[in-house]
């Protein structure tokens, strides 16, 4: 059997879960490609507020770099401490930049076996919303399949919440009818 | 000359002085046009020589100060405050996100309302940027921030924000009077903020950052001094009834006395620091503006705005300057409505800086057609991603506007 072909996104704060999964579940000889994407709304969000000064903006100043050129470089870094966690020979780092859900898709497009994706930040309320938009966007419109990670420690099934409609969950009663 | 033609000609120069001041062709100054402009109106006539006069000799006080705050944030940068700052937020942080974004608030809040929103956007956000990358956290949360509080967070003094300091002049309050009636309506804005901010980035303030490579900066004490006991001058001047725009220089002398011997700024970097041509552009928009009011534009601006300081009145009041802010950008809309709310005491001045400091977080950089659709999507010939940062400002704004005039209701009545 040829080797698996597997794409591990690695984002800021989640990354190290999505690895340490990539590690644990696939083959030694799978083909890792690990992907960072620059979300692109953010370097333009703080170029537009200097925009927004109607261009004055310190002129004496030296100009300082780029947002897009500092992120494009902690971005490398961070593929790089990635690629060290993971201690696999044969892996691929890709950097791109752009809308974060897009590049992605773009990214496992062609012949990718499994993308690992890990689960965003806000897990006091689990549910949709433990996906954020571009996460969700991704698991929705990926052409291959999906594992999804959890970033920190796994939640046990009691944090599913009682049903909404209907009486509090105490006492229990083995059947919940209609009337 | 006919007052529809006058007229007529005064808003189509304005929207010319406007638009080159977005698109700067080939990176001229936005004086460039807008010199030319006011002094056309000044020799046709539509705005005559006495008017002219009056509104330069009130608005050039402002300038000098705006000058001298200017030069002051820039010689902190080079004495290391903001680098030192980073360091402190991302060991002060210890890596939590959550804890970061609210040191980011109030490094944002304090730089903003110190040192003017342009510091925070120009000096402080890219050290914000760098500091959450190198923690290898989301920059998402943190620059976000960055932006809306150099807005929202511009209210407290007048040296905050350019509108204050065109308000300030108008709504006769001392410096120590202004800051102690706007601090309530700060607060809450920045509270507002926080409480959505916080919810909204929920799903990315997450993980730990990788601390290994902070350290703690030193604290550049001289610059912290200086600033410190500018700050204080401000309020001590304008007790005594001296412009607090002496302070200000007097903080920039001391400052750039010593970064010029180390030859660490030269000369000519102060100087360019203090940015005359920008400062020529505000004298023109201010003449230009004076005569698009001058010809019909003022009453219809002075009917949409109601008397009174009822809160009633400063919620209107609020609405309708965020709202003008956002068509034709804040400073302008600044300087069109002062005048139609200046006869109505402090109360409505400072209701038209809270809608044209918080307003312009709705649609993207104050607009003015979204910035001329960011100049034309100069960089990247491609749509801008910023459905995300439309969606943020329509949950702050009204908030935000609403929760701010109400405060300034109450301050009002305890401080006023």
């Amino acid at each position: 059997m040829a080797s698996m072909r597997i794409v591990v996104w690695v984002v800021e704060g989640t990354w190290q879960g999505c690895i340490d999964a990539a590690v644990e579940h696939f083959p030694a000889d799978s083909r890792f490609t690990l992907l960072h994407v620059t979300p692109s709304d953010v370097t333009e969000a703080a170029d537009a507020a200097a925009a927004g000064l109607f261009g004055r903006g310190f002129p004496g100043r030296k100009p300082d770099r780029r947002y897009d050129d500092v992120a494009d470089d902690e971005a490398s870094k961070l593929l790089a401490a990635a690629a060290v966690r993971l201690g696999h020979p044969d892996v691929d780092l890709v950097s791109r930049r752009g809308r974060v859900e897009r590049e992605v898709i773009r990214a496992v497009a062609d012949g990718v076996d499994v993308l690992v994706v890990a689960r965003d930040g806000d897990h006091s309320r689990l549910g949709p919303k433990s996906l954020g938009h571009a996460t969700r966007f991704v698991v929705d419109h990926a052409p291959c399949a999906v594992m999804l990670v959890w970033p920190d420690e796994t939640p046990g099934i009691e944090s599913i919440p009682p049903p909404k409609h209907g009486p509090p969950p105490l006492p229990p009663r083995p059947h919940h009818h209609r009337d | 000359m006919p007052g529809p033609v006058a007229e007529t000609l005064a808003v189509v120069l304005l929207v010319a002085t406007l638009g080159c001041a977005i698109v700067r062709p080939r990176g001229l100054p936005e004086a460039v046009v807008a010199v030319p402009a006011a002094g056309l109106l000044l020799v046709l006539g539509i705005l005559p020589l006495g008017q002219a006069g009056t509104e330069a000799r009130s608005l050039g006080p402002t300038i000098g100060f705006l000058a001298a705050v200017l030069v002051l944030a820039n010689l902190c940068d080079h004495h290391g405050l903001f680098q030192a700052a980073g360091s402190w937020m991302a060991a002060g942080s210890r890596g939590r996100p959550v804890s970061l974004l609210a040191l980011v608030f109030a490094a944002a809040s304090l730089v903003t309302a110190v040192l003017s929103l342009d510091a925070t956007v120009v000096l402080l956000t890219p050290v914000v940027f760098a500091t959450v990358a190198r923690l290898r956290l989301r920059a998402k949360p943190h620059v976000y921030a960055c932006t809306h509080l150099a807005n929202s967070a511009s209210l407290l003094l007048p040296v905050s924000n350019l509108t204050n300091l065109l308000a300030f002049g108008a709504s006769g309050l001392s410096f120590a009077r202004f800051g102690a009636t706007m601090a309530l309506p700060w607060v809450a804005a920045i509270g507002v903020e926080w409480l959505v901010l916080r919810r909204f980035f929920a799903g990315d303030l997450v993980g730990r950052g990788d601390t290994h490579e902070v350290t703690p900066l030193p604290v550049p004490v001289f610059a912290t001094v200086v600033v410190a006991l500018t700050l204080a001058g401000f309020f001590v001047t304008s007790a005594f009834n001296v412009s607090p725009a002496f302070a200000a220089l007097a903080g920039a002398v001391v400052l750039a006395v010593p970064a010029v011997a180390s030859r660490r700024v030269s000369v000519r970097d102060v100087a360019l620091s203090a940015d005359v041509p920008f400062l020529a552009f505000v004298l023109a928009l201010g003449l230009i503006v004076e005569a698009t009011s001058l010809h019909g534009l003022g009453s219809v601006v002075a009917h949409l705005v109601p008397g009174g300081s009822g809160l009633g009145s400063l919620l209107v009041i609020a609405v309708v300057a965020a709202v003008l802010a956002n068509v034709i950008n804040n400073l302008p809309a600044a300087l069109l409505l002062l005048p139609a709310v200046g006869g109505a005491g402090a109360g409505p001045v400072l209701a038209v800086l809270i809608g044209v400091n918080t307003g312009p977080n709705l649609t993207y950089v104050g607009s003015l057609a979204t910035l001329l659709w960011r100049r034309v999507l100069m960089r990247h010939g491609q749509e801008l991603p910023i459905s995300e940062f439309l969606r943020l400002g329509a949950l702050t704004v009204p908030p935000v506007l609403v929760t701010a005039t109400v405060a300034l209701w109450i301050s009002l009545r305890l401080v006023g």
